[in-house]
């Protein structure tokens, strides 16, 4: 009995998350010779970008006035899109270097 | 020997002054390896200069930028001519952008604070752009081997991506 009540809002939390992370998802943009692959890519409010540096170069993922995500050689980084619109994003280090997000509402 | 020099000047034709330079004295593979490490050397050396004079955050962040892009890409430029058993060749390219870098670091070692910073900056957009240029136009379409080839094209992407850089550093200096 006790067992039960200690289970009951674990429950209640994993069913409360449950919409949200079933649809959520995590779209992965690689790096390699100085290029975003895919450059462009639509999302949805809550999903994940992450990109992964298969360069020997560090990169960044920066949106003018906006977050910035650092890529050290052979690492990854990400961010969660917070809300709808097109983010043009870019390398600081090698401005050269750009990419889209198209984020549509959930 | 007509075909030759019928070949040397539709080269020209197609890509212009630098163009006809190059086909007149193509550059080797061994020779094109020795310029584009020198030419990365060459950039780590000033901008290890500018580590150790510059004040400003930016500048100095360019140039720690600097010494990792060009190590990390001569350092693959070794593992290749290692792999490809290609020994690089010294010649006239490479002497002149050494001869040319050693007056603009005398030049620079002169100069201190925004002077430096900014005559610094400026010389790095020009010598990413002389290299970019020497890039498209002679050592990219001289390159035989196929892997020099592709290095030398990532090579130019991150140059291209430097000179970038080096213009929006030179425009927050202003």
């Amino acid at each position: 009995m006790s067992t039960h009540r200690r289970l009951l809002p674990v429950v209640v939390l994993a069913l409360g998350t449950g919409p949200l992370s079933a649809h959520a998802e995590t779209i992965t943009v690689t790096i390699e010779k100085m290029a975003f692959s895919p450059a462009e890519i639509s999302a949805s409010v809550g999903d994940t970008v992450q990109w992964v540096n298969k360069d020997t170069f560090a990169h960044t993922a920066t949106v003018k006035g906006g977050w910035e995500v650092m890529l050290p050689v052979a690492k990854s980084g990400s961010v969660v899109l917070d809300k709808a619109g097109t983010l043009d994003y870019f390398c600081r280090f090698h401005p050269n270097m750009k990419g889209r997000i198209t984020v549509s509402a959930p | 020997m007509t075909t030759r020099l019928h070949m040397a000047l539709a080269a020209a034709l197609i890509l212009g002054t630098a163009g006809a330079a190059a086909a007149a004295d193509k550059p080797t593979d061994p020779q094109i390896a020795h310029i584009a490490y020198t030419a990365g050397a060459l950039d780590v050396d000033m901008a290890k200069l500018a580590i150790s004079k510059s004040k400003n955050k930016d500048v100095v962040d360019f140039a720690n930028g600097m010494v990792r892009d060009h190590e990390a890409v001569n350092v693959q430029a070794l593992d290749l001519v290692k792999k490809l058993k290609v020994t690089p060749e010294d010649n006239a390219t490479s002497k002149a952008l050494s001869e040319a870098s050693a007056a603009e670091k005398a030049k620079l070692e002169k100069l201190d604070g925004a002077a430096f910073d900014k005559a610094y900056v400026a010389n790095e957009v020009a010598y990413h752009k002389q290299v970019n240029g020497a890039l498209e136009t002679v050592l990219i379409p001289s390159a035989k081997n196929a892997e020099l080839k592709s290095l030398l094209e990532t090579g130019l992407k991150l140059f291209q991506g430097h000179e970038q850089h080096a213009e929006m550093v030179a425009a927050g200096l202003k």
